[in-house]
């Protein structure tokens, strides 16, 4: 199992490495650079810009220092949140005047006093924190859906169920989304459109601090809104999965033993049949994490995935290029983390 | 005595009654017809597909006539529908369905978006299934180290997040358009994308995003059926690889293939939706109903109507796409063959 996850982490690495390279050579082959939308600068400022931000040297050279900043963590006795330059995603306070720091994403070229890290810092949490709280919803309404569906087969609750799930996955969030709003933000007026309701400092960096009424106000018609279409995928996977085992010999046998219904299903035969819907956790996380944009956009959340459109339209490319980065590298552990999980779940997986 | 009478004279008609053998095909044609759900997707779909070629028929106005004076007029029976709109709302009763906030008539506008969503339900599978079976099939055919080179070409690919990717992509040949010089292959292209209302570049996103899980599929098919023994006779009478290939491998892994396709085509028409929606998508004046739904929200307080229609449109139309893939997958299930 050790060696199966370091070839994984290592071929995690080639992956992200060349998502990278893609990402950068896309941005950068487009002709036009950040400086040049705005209102046409005098040719030396826009020079001077470029010298700045080293855009004027070679494409090789560029993306060469770039991952020598985001990748290699150095120690340093220079006090962080002092320079611009200087600022880094991680830092680690070792001892007195020395700091652990990594991850340096560089500056924005739209935002004058904020870093590429600053940003992370302060939106990537939010858009975290709405992918989970749907992924929450997923599994709450979708796995219970289909056990429901899938014990009481061909009556009104399949039928129901089913329909719900036809529902959620046939109605996308551009959809789903302002129709929330209209009912529930603009006819009843039970929950405010727009915004969220968590600020820094996060615990662990990533969770909100205060979670009572005030969070999920505005929480509750964003991760219902992205939530349900894959919560309708997962009932319909829970269903044919469990549709599937309890035709098993296994469960013949329990049934003949005597055992009560109620333990035949819980006791063996929900274990087994989570199996392939734990499988489809890890690219159900990955349309979330994506889906996650198109939620922030709709109902105004301040996360990384509007500030992502827009960058791309301003050609700020360190946004561009540290949301990417970030965005694989998420996805790529969490593939890692559902194969293994499914590794101990499945004792017929054996990795080598 | 009687019973050796009856023997002969069955014998004698020598009738036997046997069930009409049925492919494949036919017992999944049958079953997918008895599938009320699934025929009534495939319905809305046809409906559809008349809508979207003839609608310069069936358009009362051009889906770019605008006429500004007009603008957000509604007819009465939407005000009856929507009654906060009564103190505010101009009432008209050109526009069936009510104009949108430059004064194109939203009713003719559904009908031209129609195209944008069925050119993607029908060009995404098609560059799907062409780029990815070719793919797949020839990985997964060839083994070894040709096939852990393919694979892991969609390896790197897979861990890009797919929307970002398009969007990225999009970006980038948006940016492109009107910096290029004339006469280069990239001038070429943008002017035919904007010939197309912005549709050649959306069909190339999703084409290059959406391959890699046919790929994989394929390849997973065409293992499976590899080591099965009438290829192995197909080789030793002399078949090449490419007749194996096509005529026996592919026919018979071809079910699970069209079903995963049927089923994703709700996801391309999302995601050309939401790709209008952030206006990376088509240029306008081109309607598609993902515009439509973006103007509409614009205006969701005042006007829901300009929102609310469009998005019907397509969440039937999604919803049709998923009824009848359901209905396809139940149907070429071979687990369920000969019941019912």
């Amino acid at each position: 199992m050790p060696q199966y996850i370091i070839r994984r982490m290592f071929r995690n690495g080639i992956v992200i490495l060349l998502i990278t390279l893609i990402t950068f050579l896309l941005m950068h082959s487009v002709p036009g650079g950040p400086f040049d939308a705005e209102k046409a600068l005098p040719k030396e400022i826009i020079a001077n810009l470029n010298a700045r931000y080293h855009l004027d040297e070679p494409l090789s050279k560029q993306f060469v220092f770039y991952l020598y900043d985001v990748l290699i963590p150095r120690f340093s006795s220079t006090t962080p949140g002092v320079s611009l330059q200087d600022d880094f995603l991680i830092t680690i306070k070792v001892g007195d005047k020395l700091w652990f720091k990594w991850m340096n994403f560089g500056p924005s070229y739209t935002s004058k006093s904020r870093t590429v890290n600053d940003i992370i810092k302060q939106q990537l949490p939010i858009s975290i924190q709405l992918g989970l709280l749907a992924l929450m919803v997923a599994m709450a309404i979708g796995i219970p859906l289909g056990i429901l569906a899938a014990l009481k087969q061909n009556t009104f609750w399949d039928y129901v169920g089913m329909s719900l799930a036809i529902f959620g996955v046939s109605v996308p969030v551009i959809i789903l989304g302002p129709i929330l709003i209209w009912v529930f933000g603009v006819s009843l007026k039970l929950l405010p459109p727009t915004g969220w309701g968590a600020k820094p400092p996060y615990l662990l960096g990533v969770l909100p601090t205060q979670i009572g009424w005030s969070y999920w106000r505005f929480a509750l018609m964003p991760m219902i809104a992205l939530g349900l279409g894959s919560s309708a995928i997962l009932a319909r996977l829970t269903r044919a999965s469990l549709l599937q085992v309890v035709r098993e010999d296994y469960i013949r046998t329990a049934r003949a033993k005597g055992l009560r219904e109620r333990t035949v299903i819980t006791r063996h035969a929900m274990k087994n049949s989570l199996i392939p819907v734990i499988t489809v956790l890890g690219p159900m996380f990955a349309g979330l994490v994506t889906g996650t944009f198109v939620t922030e956009l709709i109902f105004g959340i301040p996360g990384m995935g509007r500030y992502f459109v827009t960058s791309i339209t301003n050609r700020d490319y360190p946004v561009i290029m540290g949301t990417i980065l970030l965005y694989a590298v998420m996805l790529v552990m969490a593939n890692l983390v559902v194969d293994i999980v499914y590794g101990f779940l499945d004792p017929r997986i054996r990795y080598t | 005595m009687v019973a050796e009478t009856e023997i002969t004279r069955v014998e004698a008609q020598d009738t036997i009654l046997v069930r009409k053998s049925e492919s494949l095909w036919q017992d999944a044609w049958r079953r997918l017809l008895r599938n009320r759900a699934a025929m009534v997707g495939g319905v809305i779909i046809l409906l559809l597909f008349f809508t979207a070629i003839f609608a310069p028929l069936i358009a009362p106005k051009g889906y770019a006539d605008q006429v500004l004076m007009d603008n957000n007029k509604v007819p009465p029976w939407i005000v009856r529908l929507f009654p906060t709109m009564a103190p505010y709302a101009k009432i008209s009763l050109e526009y069936p369905l009510g104009a949108d906030y430059v004064g194109r008539d939203i009713l003719s506008r559904m009908v031209y978006g129609a195209r944008v969503s069925l050119a993607v339900a029908l060009i995404g599978p098609i560059l799907s299934i062409l780029i990815g079976v070719t793919f797949g099939s020839i990985s997964g055919y060839l083994g070894g180290r040709t096939d852990n080179m393919m694979m892991g070409l969609v390896d790197v690919l897979y861990g890009f997040p797919t929307l970002l990717f398009i969007i990225l992509l999009m970006a980038f040949f948006r940016g492109t358009l009107s910096k290029l010089e004339p006469g280069t292959l990239a001038y070429s292209i943008s002017a035919l994308d904007a010939k197309m209302g912005g549709l050649l570049f959306i069909f190339i996103g999703i084409g290059v995003t959406a391959w890699e899980t046919m790929a994989r599929l394929t390849r997973g098919q065409v293992l499976s059926v590899r080591g099965r023994d009438y290829i192995d006779a197909a080789r030793t009478i002399g078949a090449t690889n490419s007749r194996i290939m096509s005529k026996h491998i592919l026919p018979n892994i071809m079910g699970p293939l069209i079903v995963a396709e049927t089923l994703a085509i709700p996801a391309y028409i999302a995601t050309e939706a939401f790709l209008s929606f952030i206006g990376l998508g088509v240029n306008p004046p081109t309607p598609s109903w993902g515009i439509m739904i973006s103007d509409g929200s614009q205006q969701l307080r005042t006007y829901p109507n300009q929102a609310l229609f469009p998005a019907l449109a397509l969440a039937i139309t999604m919803f049709a796409f998923n009824f009848l893939g359901d209905g396809l997958r139940d149907a070429l299930d071979p687990r369920m063959r000969g019941t019912s």
